[in-house]
C-alpha cells in the first residue's frame, strides 16, 4: 500500500512537472522575485524558506490539476502542512524533486530544469548521480505509471498547450473525464483499509462494551475518551457498509447514532443516507474520513486507560480502527473537562494537532510608509502633523508595546513584495488620516451610530455585497449572475470616455483625470455584466479602481470601475468559487471555493501563485490578514486555517465551530480572528498563540458577516436572524489570561460572558445582513436585502 | 428527539411503486421488485445527496428557502444536466389526486384561453433594484422610524398587558436595555443583563425625546385643528406609525382629557376629531390598546350616550358621531373583551340599563341602541328586538301624540330608523319568506309596517348583491397584493429619524388607508380596488369593495359617482386590520369629503344609494362627514 500511495504521488509530481515548464514559466519571475527577497532576510531563514517554496508551489500545483485527486491520494493532503513545518526538506521531498528533475531531462525541458533547480537549491552536479539512484527506487514507479497512463498525459499535454488560457482547467476536466480510471485505484487504496472482515455481528458487541467501559471509567477520563466514540462509530459503520453488510450496518447505525454529540449531526445525516458500498465511491465526505485522520487530543493517562482496556479485552478490531483511522495527539497533564473538549471540537476531522499550531506567525502589521506631507496647501500640512500622531496613538494602544520602529511580531517589510505605492494612494493615505483624526474612539459607553442600507426590489436575489473602504461605493452581487455598483455618496459614478474621444483631450493638463471622465455617462449605479451563474462573492481593490466577484460558474472576474468592463476572468477553480477578497495593498487576492482549495493570484497573472490545499470541504470565506502575509479561509469542513502567503503553508488550525463558517475578521492589530459560523456563534482566535480566546453566543442564525472597529474596540456581527449585534472586544481580549500553561498545551478555558460582552442588538425590518463595514470614522455601516 | 429524528433519515427511502410508475412512464413495463429496491435505494441517496448540495447553494445565496435553481445548481456540481425549464412560481407545484386506488401527483396545467391573455392588462413591471439607507441605530440607541421594527412588537404589548407576571421575553429585554440607555442610566451594569438575579422592570415614566415631543405637539394640534388636510395626514401618521408605542400614554390622556372638557362645552367638532383619533389608533396595527382602555372607553362612551354633543341638537348632527363612537366601541369590545375584562357584557349592561329606563333622553336612547347594535346581529336579536314594541310604543306617542318638543320628535325619528335599519337584516335572516305587514304588526307593534318594508327591501338587496359579486371577482383577481406590498416597502418615508408626518398628497392618503408597512400584511380576506383616480374635475370614479370577512359571500357595493361635479375623496377602510376581522359582520364605511359647498349634491347621492348593510354604515359615515365640514367652521373662529 506504501508503495503504491508514492506511485501515487510522484505520478502526480510528474504530471505537475509537464505543465510546470508550460505554465509557470511566467511565474517563475515571481518567484524568483520572491527568492531575492528572501535573500535579504536573517540568514538563519533562508535556507529553509527557499527550499520550502518550491516544493508547497508543487504540492500546490498537484491540486491545481486536480483537487480530486487529491483528496483522494492517501496521506498527501493531510500531511503536506505539517511535514513541511517540522523539516524543512526531508530526504523523501528532496527525492521527488529529483525525480522530477529527472523526468524534466528526459523530456529535453532544460529550461525548466535549470528554474527548478535553482529554486530548490539543489547543486549542479547532485542530480545525476542521486537522480539514478531514485530513479531506479522512486521513480521508477512514476515512470511506470506514466508510461500506462502515456496517451492520457500526452493528450493533457496537448491540451495544455493548446488552450493556454484555459491551463488548469483543462487538466482538471481532463482527469475528471477519465476520473472513473483513474480515481478507481485511488479509492479502491484507500477503501481496501476496510477490507479486513470482522465478524459483522460483533461490531454492536465491541461497540457496546467500549461504551461501557468508558462510561465506568473516572469522571475525569470520561469526557476525554468519550470523545472516541464518534470516530470509532463513523469508521465501524464505514467498515460495516464496505464489506456489504447492509443490514448490519442500519442497525448498528439506529443503534448508536444517537449517542453521538449533536453537532455531529450533519455528518451524521450524510452518513446515514449511505447504505452500499457504490455510494462510497465518489462521496467526498467520506473519503475524507477515510483520508484524513480524525484528531484526537488525549491526555497520557486516560490514552493508557484505553489502551490497556482494548489489550485486555483483545478488543482487535477497535484497536486497528484507532490504530489506522485515528490520530491521538497525547499530552501529558491533566485531563480535560467536558466542556473544554465540547469548546474545541466539532471539526469533521477532529481537533487541530497542537504541532499544526505551533508555527511562528508574523502578526504584526507593516510599518506603515513615510508618506511626504503635500505641499500645495499649508492648512492641509499643518492637519497632517498634527493628525498623525493622533491616528498613530489609538494602534499605539491596541497593539501593545509597539515600538515606533518595527513591531517584532510584524513580518519584515518585504516579507512579500508588495506593490508600490502610487500618487493616487498616498493622496488617500492622507485621505485616510484626514479622516482617522476625526474618528469617534468607541466603548461600551459609547457605541457607534449604525446606517443600514437595504436592497430593495432584490427579490431575495442579493448574494454579496462589499462597500470601499472609504465608504464611497457599494457594490452587490446578484443571484442574477450581474453585478451593480452605486455610488452612495453625491459623486456620481462616469465611464472614461471612449479611444476616439480620448484622442481629442489635452494631456498635458492638470485635471486630465477628470478631463477623461465621460459626463454623459454619469449615473448613481451602474451594472456589470459577465458570470453566468449567481455571484457569490465581490471585493473592492483598496484604490477603488478595481472590483472582484466570484461567482458560481467558476470563475472569478476583475472589473475596471472606470470602464465599467470586465477585464480578466480569472479560471481555475472550476466549481462555484464562494468567496473573494483582495489584499489590504491591492495587486494580490485569494479565492476560494467548491474544489476546496484557495488560490492566491495577482491581477496580472491568469494563474493562481499559490494553491492552498487542506480543507476537507468547501472554502466557504476567505480573509487577508491586515500585513498581507496571511490568508484566512473558513470551510464546511468546520474549521478555519490560516495560510502563509509566502511558503503557501497551513500555518494555523482552528477548531470549535460546529457548522459551516460564514464569516471572518481579522482585529485591526492583526493579532485577533474572529469566525461566525451557520451555529450562530461567534468564536474569537488569538493568532500568535492559536488558541481560541473567546465564544459569542447570542445571534440565532447563521453570521454572515463579521467586522472590527477601525480601532478593535468594538466587534460588529450581522446575521440571517435579522440583527446586528455589538460586542466589547477589548473586554474580550483583555480578560483572556494565557499563561505559559494554556499556551503549552492548547487547554482553553472559556467563561461564559456573552451577555457582559453583547453591548446592543438592533433588529432590522426582515432584511437579513449580509455585509458590515465601519467607516473611517468609525460609523457602522450595514447591509442587506429587504425580504418581505 | 434529535435521535428519533436520525432515524427517520436513516430510513427515508423512496417507495418502490414510484420506481414502477417512473418505469412505465419511460415504457418499461415490468420492472422487478429486486431491481426496484435496488433502483429506489440508489435514487434516494442521489437526491440526498443533490439536496444536500443545493443547500450549500442557498446558504451561500444567504436565503432560508431552498429554490429550484440550488437543485440546478447542484446538478450542475455533479455534471449532470440541470432540469431546464422548470421553473415554478410556487414553492412545491405538485398536485395530489387520487382516485380508482391510484394516487397521483401532477402538474396543474390549466388551459389558457389565449384572448383572455392578451386582454389582461400587463402586470406591473417590477421595480429595479434599489439601495435606500436608513438609520438602525444613533450612537446604540435604535430610532423609532418605519424602516426600524416597532420597538414592541403587538404581541409584546398583549403579552405585557394581559399576562404582567410572565418571564420576560428576550426581546422585551433588550427593549429594556434599550430604553435604559435612552434614560442615560450609564451604570455599566445596566447593559450587561444580570441573568439569574430578580429582574425588576423598570418601572420609570418613558421621557419622549425632543423629536418624540415635537411630533406629539405637531400631531395634537393638527388632529384637533382646522385644516382638514393636515388632520388626514396627522389621523394617518397615528394609524401607521410604528414608533408610537411610548407616545401612547399621552394620546390616550389627550383623548379623554379632550372628551371631558369637550361635552360639557358642546363641541361637536372637536369630539368628532378625537374620536377620529381613536379609531387611527386602533388601526395602528403596532400599538396595542388594552392598557389605556380604562381612558379611552369612558371617552367613546360618552361620545355615545351623552344627553347634549352640540349646542343646538336639532340642528347639528351629533348622531352621526354617536353611531361612529359606537362603532368604535364594538370594535374595541372585538380586540379586547377576555375573560378577565368582561368589556362587552359590562358595556352592554351599561346601554340596556340607560335604554330601559324611562326617564332616558332620546338622545341617550338613541346611543344606547346604536352601541348595542354594533355588536352584532347576536345583541339585535336578543335585546333590541324583543323591545321592539315598547320602543315603538314610545316613538308613536311623540310621533303622534302631543307636540312636546320639537327636539324629542327629532329624536323618536332618529330612534325609528336606527331601529329600522339594523333589525330589518336581522330579522330578514330570522324571520321566513313571506313578509305579511299584519303579522308584523302583532309581532312588532307600530314599527311593524315599517319594519315589514324594509325587511322586503333588505332581502332584494341581498339577491342583487349576489349576482352582482359573481360578476365583479373576477376582474378582482388580478393584482397580486404581494408584488404591491413589496414595493411599497420601506419605501414609504424618505428616512426621516424621527416619527414625522409623512408628506404625501392627500387625496393619496384617502385612497389607500395604510401604505403597505412592510410588517401588516394585507387582510387577505379583504381585497379592495379603486378603479381611475380624478385627474381634473369631471371625472368618473369608482370604488369597488370586494369583502369577505366572515361569511363566506362577499358583499359589493359600488359607487358610483353621481355628479361630475363632484370631486370626493374617498376613503376607503377594509373593517380592520388582519386581527380584528372577527365575527362582527362587515363595516364599513366611505367617507366623501367635499369641498366646501357641495353638500347638497351629496344629499342626493346619499339618496341614490341602496340601503343595506354596508351602506347603510356607509351614510352614517357620510353625515359625519357632512357633520364635520359645520364644525371645521365653528372650529375656526378658535
Amino acid at each position: 500500500m506504501i508503495a503504491l500511495t508514492g506511485k501515487n504521488q510522484s505520478y502526480v509530481l510528474v504530471l505537475y512537472g509537464l505543465c510546470f515548464p508550460l505554465i509557470h514559466v511566467a511565474h517563475a519571475q515571481f518567484i524568483l522575485k520572491m527568492a531575492a527577497v528572501q535573500g535579504g532576510m536573517g540568514d538563519a531563514d533562508i535556507k529553509t524558506d527557499i527550499k520550502t517554496e518550491p516544493s508547497a508551489d508543487g504540492f500546490g500545483n498537484n491540486n491545481a490539476n486536480d483537487g480530486r485527486v487529491l483528496s483522494a491520494s492517501p496521506g498527501s493532503s493531510s500531511s503536506t502542512g505539517s511535514n513541511k513545518q517540522t523539516a524543512a526538506v526531508t530526504p523523501e521531498d528532496q527525492q521527488t524533486l529529483l525525480a522530477v528533475l529527472q523526468f524534466l531531462k528526459k523530456n529535453k525541458l532544460s529550461e525548466s530544469v535549470e528554474i527548478l533547480r535553482r529554486e530548490a537549491g539543489l547543486p549542479e552536479n547532485s542530480l545525476d548521480p542521486k537522480a539514478n539512484e531514485s530513479a531506479g527506487a522512486g521513480s521508477g514507479g512514476a515512470a511506470g505509471i506514466v508510461d500506462l497512463e502515456g496517451g492520457d498525459a500526452s493528450s493533457l499535454l496537448s491540451r495544455v498547450t493548446g488552450s493556454s488560457s484555459a491551463g488548469a482547467q483543462a487538466p482538471t476536466k481532463g482527469t475528471f473525464i477519465c476520473g472513473g480510471k483513474k480515481d478507481q485505484p485511488d479509492v479502491s487504496v484507500v477503501l481496501s483499509a476496510y477490507s479486513q472482515q470482522g465478524d459483522p455481528t460483533l461490531y454492536k458487541v465491541y461497540y457496546r462494551d467500549l461504551k461501557k467501559f468508558i462510561e465506568t471509567v473516572l469522571d475525569c477520563h470520561r469526557a476525554e475518551l468519550s470523545q472516541v466514540f464518534y470516530p470509532l462509530f463513523v469508521h465501524m459503520y464505514l467498515e460495516l457498509v464496505y464489506n456489504n453488510h447492509e443490514s448490519e450496518a442500519k442497525a448498528f447505525f439506529e443503534k448508536f447514532s444517537g449517542d453521538q454529540e449533536c453537532y455531529y449531526e450533519e455528518d451524521l445525516r450524510i452518513l446515514s443516507g449511505l447504505t452500499k458500498k457504490e455510494h462510497m465511491r465518489g462521496n467526498e465526505t467520506l473519503l475524507d474520513f477515510r483520508t484524513s485522520k480524525f484528531v484526537l487530543r488525549i491526555s497520557r493517562d486516560s490514552y493508557q486507560l484505553l489502551k490497556r482496556h482494548l489489550q485486555e479485552r483483545q478488543n482487535n478490531q477497535i484497536w486497528n480502527i484507532i490504530q489506522e483511522h485515528l490520530y491521538i495527539d497525547i499530552f501529558d497533564g491533566m485531563p480535560r473537562s467536558k466542556s473544554q473538549i465540547d469548546a474545541m471540537s466539532g471539526s469533521l476531522a477532529g481537533e487541530a494537532k497542537r504541532e499544526a499550531n505551533k508555527t511562528k506567525v508574523y502578526y504584526g502589521l507593516l510599518k506603515e510608509p513615510e508618506i511626504e506631507l503635500p505641499l500645495d496647501d499649508e492648512d492641509e500640512e499643518a492637519e497632517n502633523e498634527e493628525g498623525k500622531p493622533k491616528k498613530k496613538k489609538p494602534k499605539k494602544d491596541s497593539v501593545g508595546s509597539k515600538s515606533k520602529k518595527q513591531d517584532p511580531n510584524a513580518p519584515s517589510q518585504n516579507r512579500i513584495p508588495l506593490p508600490e505605492l502610487k500618487d493616487s494612494d498616498k493622496l488617500d493615505k492622507i485621505m485616510y488620516m484626514k479622516e482617522a483624526t476625526k474618528r469617534i474612539r468607541l466603548g461600551p459607553d459609547n457605541l457607534p451610530s449604525v446606517c443600514f442600507y437595504t436592497f430593495l426590489n432584490a427579490y431575495q436575489g442579493l448574494t454579496a455585497v462589499d462597500l470601499t473602504d472609504d465608504s464611497s461605493l457599494i457594490a452587490g452581487g446578484f443571484a442574477d449572475s450581474t453585478v451593480r455598483v452605486w455610488s452612495v455618496t453625491p459623486k456620481k459614478l462616469r465611464k472614461v470616455k471612449s479611444a476616439a474621444d480620448l484622442n481629442l483631450i489635452d494631456k498635458e493638463s492638470d485635471d486630465v483625470l477628470e478631463r477623461i471622465m465621460d459626463e454623459k455617462t454619469a449615473s448613481e449605479s451602474k451594472i456589470m455584466y459577465g458570470h453566468s451563474g449567481p455571484v457569490y462573492g465581490i471585493s473592492f481593490s483598496p484604490d477603488r479602481n478595481y472590483l472582484l466577484s466570484s461567482s458560481e460558474d467558476g470563475t472569478v472576474r476583475l472589473w475596471s470601475l472606470l470602464t465599467f468592463t470586465c477585464l480578466v476572468a480569472y479560471k481555475g477553480h472550476n466549481y462555484p468559487v464562494w468567496d473573494t477578497q483582495f489584499s489590504p495593498y491591492g495587486y494580490y487576492f485569494v479565492s476560494g471555493g467548491h474544489d476546496r482549495v484557495a488560490r492566491l493570484w495577482a491581477t496580472d497573472h491568469y494563474q493562481p501563485l499559490r494553491i492552498f490545499s487542506g480543507h476537507l470541504a468547501d472554502i466557504t470565506c476567505t480573509r487577508f490578514h491586515p500585513n498581507s502575509n496571511y490568508v484566512a479561509t473558513g470551510s464546511s469542513d468546520r474549521t478555519i486555517r490560516l495560510w502563509d502567503v509566502l511558503s503557501g503553508n497551513c500555518v494555523r488550525i482552528f477548531t470549535g465551530h460546529k457548522g459551516p463558517i460564514h464569516s471572518l475578521a481579522f482585529s485591526p492589530n492583526g493579532k485577533f480572528l474572529a469566525s461566525g459560523a451557520t451555529d450562530g456563534r461567534v468564536l474569537l482566535w488569538d493568532i500568535g498563540h492559536g488558541l481560541m480566546v473567546g465564544e459569542l453566543k447570542g445571534h440565532t442564525d447563521t453570521i454572515y458577516s463579521l467586522r472590527f472597529s477601525r480601532d478593535g474596540e468594538i466587534l460588529a456581527s450581522g446575521s440571517m436572524d435579522n440583527t446586528v449585534r455589538l460586542w466589547d472586544a477589548m473586554k474580550a481580549f483583555d480578560d483572556l489570561e494565557t499563561d505559559d500553561f494554556t499556551a503549552a498545551t492548547g487547554h482553553i478555558h472559556l467563561q461564559d460572558n456573552s451577555q457582559e460582552l453583547l453591548l446592543g442588538t438592533y433588529t432590522t425590518k426582515s432584511t437579513p445582513v449580509i455585509h458590515l463595514h465601519f467607516t473611517r470614522r468609525n460609523l457602522l455601516l450595514a447591509a442587506g436585502a429587504f425580504n418581505p | 428527539m434529535a435521535e428519533e429524528r436520525r432515524q427517520k433519515h436513516c430510513s427515508v427511502v423512496l417507495p418502490t411503486e414510484s420506481m414502477k410508475a417512473m418505469a412505465e412512464s419511460v415504457g418499461v413495463g415490468q420492472l422487478q421488485e429486486d431491481s426496484c429496491v435496488a433502483l429506489s435505494e440508489e435514487v434516494s441517496y442521489r437526491i440526498k445527496e443533490i439536496a444536500q448540495d443545493a443547500l450549500k447553494f442557498m446558504h451561500h445565496g444567504k436565503r432560508r428557502k431552498l429554490t429550484t435553481s440550488d437543485i440546478d445548481n447542484a446538478l450542475k456540481l455533479k455534471n449532470v444536466e440541470p432540469l431546464y425549464g422548470f421553473q415554478s412560481q410556487e414553492f412545491i407545484p405538485f398536485r395530489f389526486a387520487s382516485g380508482g386506488g391510484r394516487e397521483l401527483h401532477f402538474y396543474e396545467e390549466k388551459e389558457a384561453d389565449l384572448s383572455d391573455i392578451i386582454n389582461t392588462p400587463l402586470p406591473r413591471v417590477p421595480l429595479d433594484v434599489s439601495l435606500k439607507a436608513h438609520w438602525l441605530s444613533i450612537e446604540g440607541m435604535q430610532p423609532a422610524i418605519p424602516e426600524n421594527p416597532p420597538p414592541a412588537t403587538k404581541e409584546q404589548q398583549k403579552a405585557e398587558s394581559t399576562e404582567p407576571l410572565k418571564v420576560v421575553k428576550p426581546g422585551q429585554e433588550e427593549e429594556g436595555t434599550i430604553q435604559g440607555k435612552s434614560q442615560g442610566t450609564t451604570t455599566p451594569d445596566g447593559k450587561g443583563k444580570e441573568k439569574g438575579l430578580i429582574r425588576l422592570k423598570p418601572r420609570s415614566t418613558h421621557e419622549l425625546s425632543v423629536e418624540q415631543q415635537l411630533y406629539y405637539k405637531e400631531i395634537t394640534e393638527a388632529c384637533v385643528g382646522s385644516c382638514e388636510a393636515k388632520r388626514a395626514e396627522a389621523l394617518q401618521s397615528i394609524a401607521t406609525d410604528p414608533g408610537l408605542y411610548q407616545m401612547l400614554p399621552r394620546f390616550s390622556t389627550f383623548i379623554s382629557e379632550g372628551v371631558r372638557v369637550n361635552v360639557v362645552q358642546n363641541n361637536l367638532a372637536l369630539l368628532i376629531y378625537l374620536m377620529r383619533m381613536v379609531k387611527a389608533l386602533m388601526d395602528n396595527p403596532t400599538l396595542y390598546l388594552e392598557k389605556y382602555l380604562h381612558e379611552l372607553i369612558p371617552a367613546v362612551v360618552t361620545c355615545i350616550v351623552s344627553k347634549q354633543l352640540c349646542l343646538r341638537p336639532d340642528v347639528d348632527n351629533h348622531w352621526a358621531l354617536r353611531d361612529f363612537a359606537a362603532r368604535l366601541m364594538a370594535q374595541s369590545c372585538k380586540t379586547f373583551s377576555t375573560t378577565t375584562n368582561n368589556i362587552q357584557s359590562r358595556i352592554t349592561k351599561t346601554f340596556t340599563k340607560s335604554w330601559l329606563d324611562d326617564k332616558t333622553q332620546w338622545t341617550t336612547r338613541y346611543g344606547c341602541i346604536a352601541g348595542l347594535a354594533e355588536l352584532g346581529s347576536d345583541v339585535i336579536k336578543t335585546l333590541i328586538i324583543p323591545r321592539l314594541a315598547v320602543e315603538g310604543a314610545r316613538i308613536k306617542a311623540v310621533m303622534e301624540g302631543p307636540v312636546v318638543s320639537n327636539i324629542d320628535k327629532i329624536g323618536a325619528e332618529h330612534v325609528q330608523s336606527l331601529l329600522l335599519k339594523h333589525c330589518a337584516s336581522v330579522i330578514a335572516k330570522l324571520r321566513p319568506q313571506p313578509d305579511n305587514v299584519d303579522q308584523y304588526r302583532t309581532d312588532y307593534g307600530y314599527l311593524g309596517p315599517m319594519l315589514c318594508s324594509h325587511v322586503m327591501k333588505a332581502r332584494t338587496q341581498a339577491a342583487l348583491q349576489a349576482q352582482q359579486v359573481n360578476r365583479t371577482t373576477l376582474t378582482i383577481t388580478q393584482p397580486r397584493p404581494t408584488l404591491s406590498v413589496s414595493q411599497s416597502g420601506l419605501s414609504g418615508s424618505s428616512g426621516p429619524r424621527t416619527p414625522s408626518i409623512i408628506k404625501v398628497p392627500s387625496s393619496l392618503t384617502l385612497m389607500s388607508p395604510r401604505p403597505g408597512t412592510p410588517s401588516q400584511p394585507s387582510p387577505p380576506a379583504t381585497k379592495y380596488i379603486v378603479m381611475a383616480t380624478s385627474a381634473g374635475a369631471a371625472s368618473t370614479q369608482q370604488v369597488i369593495t370586494l369583502s369577505s370577512s366572515q361569511s363566506a359571500s362577499p358583499v359589493t357595493s359600488t359607487v358610483p359617482s353621481a355628479t361630475s361635479t363632484l370631486q370626493p375623496l374617498v376613503k376607503l377602510e377594509s373593517g380592520s386590520g388582519a386581527g380584528l376581522t372577527a365575527s362582527r359582520p362587515l363595516q364599513k364605511y366611505i367617507v366623501v369629503s367635499l369641498p366646501s359647498s357641495a353638500s347638497s349634491s351629496l344629499e342626493t347621492k346619499s339618496s341614490v344609494l341602496p340601503t343595506s348593510i354596508s351602506s347603510s354604515s356607509l351614510d352614517g359615515g357620510m353625515k359625519l362627514e357632512r357633520s364635520e365640514s359645520p364644525g371645521a367652521s365653528t372650529q375656526s373662529p378658535h
